[in-house]
């Protein structure tokens, strides 16, 4: 497989086959960070040896069950291009973008399961769902991991758990973490307040988000924090109890948006129709505040519920290195934008007038 | 509103607001957009403020009995440690030790792994220490010519490879 048909083919999180997306939670992922006990950890390892360690990895992870036909990339072989890809992807951090020769990533068909090597670990294990799917996603990593740990000799203290780079992996290695869209907290400036009523518990919420414009879409993640002293169904436990409350708070929000501005909020929805469907020049910046009112405006009944999954790959495709792909090679951001309009109209076209009537004080 | 936040670390206006929670305490970092790609907070897999606290404040490092350790087995020093805020092999966890244990205390919710065990890398571990001390035990025999218990160590130390070698099947 090459990085054109992993555009091509149906991701998970581009083509909601199951179904699963909904309001608010976009999609959720766990990650688990693993190293071999012989090695050093890959910044400290020398050539030779991450060399190694990608080919004894690659080597067991080929008979892992459900990667048997993943696919494999190695890092000097991908283009800048190509990498900017799998990191809008989710499938790459920025660190692995970045990082020396003998690094690797395994992808699986349906892009749900991904492998890092050589990032910061020598092994970072990660799958994701669209929707909120913690209990399945811990059941499929547990499965491959321990699939994994019956080939390789991992770094494992009885003491302190599983043995990571960064201390502050350390333990069970595991993050998990959900994206949430959050725009009605966003306009009330609420946000200051959850991240007070979740304050109890070690989590992590990131989000770039500017005086007046915000570039993410209203879109958080939010993650454990801390991965030692508790077991992982635990910290998964109380991730979700949070995840949960930052949920409601955020439908009242809605309710509270669509009671006292009902108006401005028709508004903002209709213009970001209208700008989406014909503009000749779009930002990715504008594209994401403007797709993000779209999925708003889907979760409020304004357009047809499967305008979501459309509205979910476009946060994906929209992205700079992706539009600069379909225009083959590395864009001018000038040329990018009219082309990112382009793509966006087309889509647009298929999406019928907004019908605010689910919007109408009853 | 109308007030322009500085970057924490240059002073630069920031547009990259954090916050993280932390054990309880709500830890708020501002940032400009380059430092912000510098630290790789756009990265959500990436980052951690754990990181950012504590290569900001290197007066909290807590103070070590000798502070010019330095691993054995990778040659990562105390002060690699401090400026990457990264360890550089799992043997670093026992050669820090001291200098973790208060850094891991403030940093997670206890101090202790309580999750999953790799239940066969933990069985080859207790194999290769018993390999390792068969193997003591051998040399002290043959130290002390008692040849019928250097071949009955012998045996044993062939077992316990056998063992080691032969993959388990679930």
């Amino acid at each position: 497989m090459t990085i054109k048909d992993l555009l091509e083919s149906k991701a998970e999180l581009t083509h909601d086959r199951r179904d699963s997306n909904g309001p608010v939670v976009l999609s959720s992922r766990i990650r688990l960070a693993r190293n071999l006990a012989s090695y050093p950890f890959p910044t400290r390892a020398n050539p030779a040896q991450r060399r190694e360690i990608l080919s004894t990895c690659l080597s067991t992870l080929k008979d892992v069950t459900g990667l048997k036909t993943a696919t494999v990339f190695k890092n000097e072989k991908l283009s800048d291009l190509d990498k900017k890809i799998l990191f809008e992807r989710h499938l790459i951090s920025r660190d692995l973008m970045h990082s020396a020769n003998g690094s690797g990533i395994l992808i699986s068909r349906d892009q749900s399961v991904v492998v890092m090597v050589n990032e910061e670990d020598h092994l970072r294990i990660q799958v994701l769902r669209n929707g909120f799917q913690f209990k399945n996603l811990w059941r499929n990593i547990d499965r491959i991991d321990t699939a994994i740990e019956e080939q390789l000799h991992y770094a494992f203290s009885p003491k302190v758990g599983y043995l990571t780079a960064c201390p502050t992996n350390l333990g069970t290695g595991m993050r998990a973490s959900v994206m949430m869209h959050l725009p009605a907290l966003i306009t009330l400036k609420q946000m200051d307040k959850v991240l007070r009523a979740v304050s109890q518990l070690g989590l992590a919420v990131r989000g770039l988000f500017g005086e007046g414009s915000d570039a993410s879409g209203s879109i958080f993640q939010i993650s454990n924090q801390t991965t030692l002293g508790e077991g992982e169904t635990e910290i998964i436990k109380r991730l979700s109890s949070v995840l949960d409350t930052i949920y409601e708070y955020e439908i009242n929000a809605r309710e509270k948006l669509l009671e006292s501005e009902p108006i401005k909020l028709r508004d903002k929805i209709g213009r970001a129709y209208g700008v989406l469907r014909n503009a000749g020049v779009l930002t990715s910046a504008e594209t994401m505040n403007l797709l993000s009112l779209i999925r708003l405006g889907v979760d409020l009944g304004t357009f047809p519920a499967e305008t979501r999954e459309m509205v979910d790959r476009l946060f994906i495709e929209a992205q700079p290195g992706h539009v600069s792909y379909l225009g083959q090679k590395e864009l001018e951001s000038e040329y990018r934008d009219r082309l990112r309009a382009h793509l966006i109209r087309d889509y647009f076209k298929t999406i019928a007038e907004p019908d605010f009537h689910s919007m109408e004080p009853k | 509103m109308g007030k322009v936040l500085k970057c924490d670390l240059c002073e630069q206006p920031a547009t990259v607001h954090l916050t993280q929670i932390v054990n309880n305490k709500i830890h708020k970092v501002d940032l400009c957009e380059k430092c912000a790609q510098e630290k790789g907070v756009t990265d959500p897999n990436g980052f951690s403020l754990a990181d950012l606290l504590m290569k900001g404040n290197p007066d909290e490092t807590p103070a070590s009995g000798s502070p010019g350790l330095s691993c054995p087995t990778c040659g990562c020093t105390e002060k690699d440690f401090q400026t990457t805020g990264r360890l550089g092999c799992p043997d670093c966890y026992e050669t820090f030790a001291e200098i973790l244990h208060p850094l891991l205390r403030k940093m997670h919710k206890g101090t202790h792994h309580t999750g999953k065990v790799p239940v066969r890398a933990l069985a080859r571990k207790t194999l290769l220490e018993k390999i390792q001390m068969a193997e003591d035990q051998l040399q002290q025999a043959i130290g002390k010519e008692e040849y019928e218990k250097a071949a009955k160590f012998r045996d044993q130390i062939k077992e316990l490879k056998d063992e080691f070698s032969s993959a388990p099947t679930p």
